[in-house]
């Protein structure tokens, strides 16, 4: 068998491995798609009415009130879902490289990249199972997308290539603790920024320094991307800029993990 | 080159500091295929460190070190398909069944389905886990998890296996079921690279016996020319007054007495002939003892004998 056989091979083994893991410990998978839907709730049933009514024509996917805003948070709630989905990624590598399997990994004649995309794949099927129990969600409350199905296949690539991006960050942040406690610490920011952007509310709405922050932070090119192909609300240079947000941030994610991956020394 | 000269492991001037504490200083091994090689010495002394070197995990700063022929560095992954290894970490999955865990460690070796199944079947078998090979491994006890690392690490059938402390931290009979394991590779002329704080180990399974202290091997041979140089065997009189001391130092000629504890320490291979001579000739004397013990050289004895110095944590070791 050639060298790339064997990548794919070993890397097939590798995602099976971490399905299987998956499985086995479903809570921490409950746990992270129960944070969105919480949120989703809460912010439906409790601030909806209220944010519905400030919602600007055009935001709201052409409904008043609670519905409106349903409308309007869903591709937040949707980008949260990933940020705290990757949390897990994070977790699940700093488990296996606090442990000693690792170690039996690479006294192995395996494929080097087996180990960490054996990881991110898991986590890519891991992250959009969430996306659809929660948009599944969404739509049970009453979300109602009206995207054709061009929308939807675009849709549906932004959101696996910006995925992807937090899965490489979150791999590379779950490389670099020294702990599994620090793992699942550090990528919890991810799920502030949907707030600090016009995920929750349009930006335009807050005061001067956080409104440039949440203007230009990668998080609101992506929602408002996500936004106009599932509810019509206008993209702009929005697109370009999530495509190159995500893009950019895969790539110097991969980076960082790979150096971080193969430089590890000792314990 | 013929099998008989090729050396399984061979290692020249290997150096390693971690931030500028130097771990191995000028290490050369030599391992003959198909036998045991024990690598003694206490925590710290850089023991793991050579493993991992060897087994590809860490470069070492300078040296070259060659496993089944191949250089660790530049050709490492043949190494890796000629070597198995066991840490000193348990590196199972514990989210898995033992039988699961074999069956990635043959799908890693790209067994194929029905082979690997049937060779995962028989190293549960081997190892005496037939029978909880479907319960998860977080169940096991410390002496299985231990037994299904070492069935992990024969999956591929290595030619050249590597075990970093097998048996720290196992019960006694725990012990003596690993033991038993490695001997029967032994058997089968599998080379075995084995790290140890106990003499008594690398006596019982190895062929040859390196000492290593402070990241230096100061002594090395087959077990019997270690032992030699070890004066540590002998038997400690206790008395209950200086007179009886004094009395059993005239009787021992060999004897060395402690005059503040009265402890009179007898030079003793351990058997129970030389024993017993030293009781006749106490009894015959009329010399009264308080108690008495038998002392067998540990690794402490080795170390004290090469070095002049005691290991650093003598208490740890039995």
């Amino acid at each position: 068998m050639s060298a790339l056989n064997y990548t794919v091979t070993d890397s097939t083994t590798m995602l099976r491995r971490n399905l299987r893991r998956l499985l086995r410990y479903p809570s921490m998978t409950l746990m992270l798609v129960g944070m969105p839907l919480v949120f989703l709730l809460l912010f439906v049933y409790v601030f909806g009415g209220q944010l519905g009514a400030g919602l600007g024509h055009g935001l709201n996917g052409g409904r008043a009130g609670r519905a409106g805003y349903l409308n309007y948070l869903t591709p937040g709630i949707v980008l949260m879902t990933v940020a705290a989905a990757v949390q897990g990624t994070a977790i699940v590598v700093a488990m296996d490289m606090t442990g000693g399997i690792i170690d039996r990994f690479r006294t192995m004649p395996i494929a080097r990249a087996s180990v960490l995309t054996g990881h991110v794949l898991a986590s890519l099927i891991q992250t959009l199972i969430s996306l659809a129990v929660v948009l599944g969600v969404a739509v049970a409350l009453g979300f109602r997308p009206h995207a054709d199905a061009v929308n939807w296949l675009a849709a549906i690539g932004l959101l696996a290539l910006f995925t992807l991006a937090l899965i490489w960050l979150a791999t590379a942040l779950g490389l670099a603790a020294k702990s599994v406690e620090t793992a699942s610490n550090t990528p919890m920011f991810l799920t502030l920024l949907p707030f600090l952007g016009s995920g929750f509310v349009p930006t335009a709405s807050m005061p001067a320094g956080l409104r440039q922050f949440a203007t230009y932070q990668p998080f609101t090119a992506v929602t408002e991307t996500l936004r106009g192909l599932l509810t019509g609300t206008h993209i702009g240079s929005n697109a370009l800029g999530a495509v190159a947000c995500s893009l950019g941030i895969a790539l110097a994610s991969y980076l960082w993990a790979r150096r971080l991956y193969n430089h590890r020394e000792a314990r | 080159m013929t099998a008989e000269d090729v050396a399984a492991i061979e290692a020249v001037g290997m150096c390693k500091s971690f931030g500028g504490t130097v771990v191995l200083d000028n290490v050369d091994l030599s391992v003959a295929e198909g036998t045991v090689f024990g690598l003694l010495g206490p925590n710290g002394a850089g023991k793991t460190t050579i493993v991992r070197i060897l087994s590809t995990l860490t470069a070492a700063d300078s040296g070259q070190a060659r496993v089944a022929g191949h250089d660790v560095l530049s050709n490492a992954d043949r190494v890796r398909g000629a070597i198995g290894v066991t840490g000193q970490f348990s590196a199972v999955d514990d989210l898995f069944t033992g039988e699961e865990n074999l069956r990635l460690m043959a799908d890693l070796n790209h067994l194929g389905r029905t082979a690997g199944r049937r060779r995962a079947a028989e190293l549960l078998d081997t190892f005496d886990l037939a029978e909880a090979g479907r319960k998860p491994v977080s169940t096991y006890s410390g002496g299985m998890r231990r037994r299904l690392d070492l069935a992990m690490t024969l999956v591929g059938s290595p030619r050249v296996i590597f075990l970093d402390e097998p048996t720290t931290g196992l019960d006694p009979r725990g012990r003596r079921t690993m033991w038993d394991a490695i001997r029967d590779l032994a058997a089968e002329r599998v080379t075995i690279f084995l790290t140890t704080q106990y003499l008594e180990e690398a006596d019982h399974l190895a062929d040859r016996i390196a000492v290593l202290d402070h990241g230096r091997i100061v002594a090395e041979g087959t077990p019997g020319e270690l032992k030699r140089r070890i004066p540590g065997a002998h038997i400690e009189l206790q008395f209950t007054d200086p007179d009886a001391l004094r009395a059993g130092e005239r009787v021992l000629a060999t004897a060395s007495a402690n005059w503040d504890d009265l402890i009179l320490r007898v030079p003793n291979d351990g058997s129970v002939a030389a024993l017993r001579r030293v009781l006749d000739q106490l009894d015959v004397a009329g010399v009264e003892i308080a108690q008495l013990s038998i002392h067998t050289p540990d690794l402490d004895d080795v170390f004290f004998a090469v070095t002049g110095h005691r290991s650093s944590d003598a208490a740890a070791v039995s």
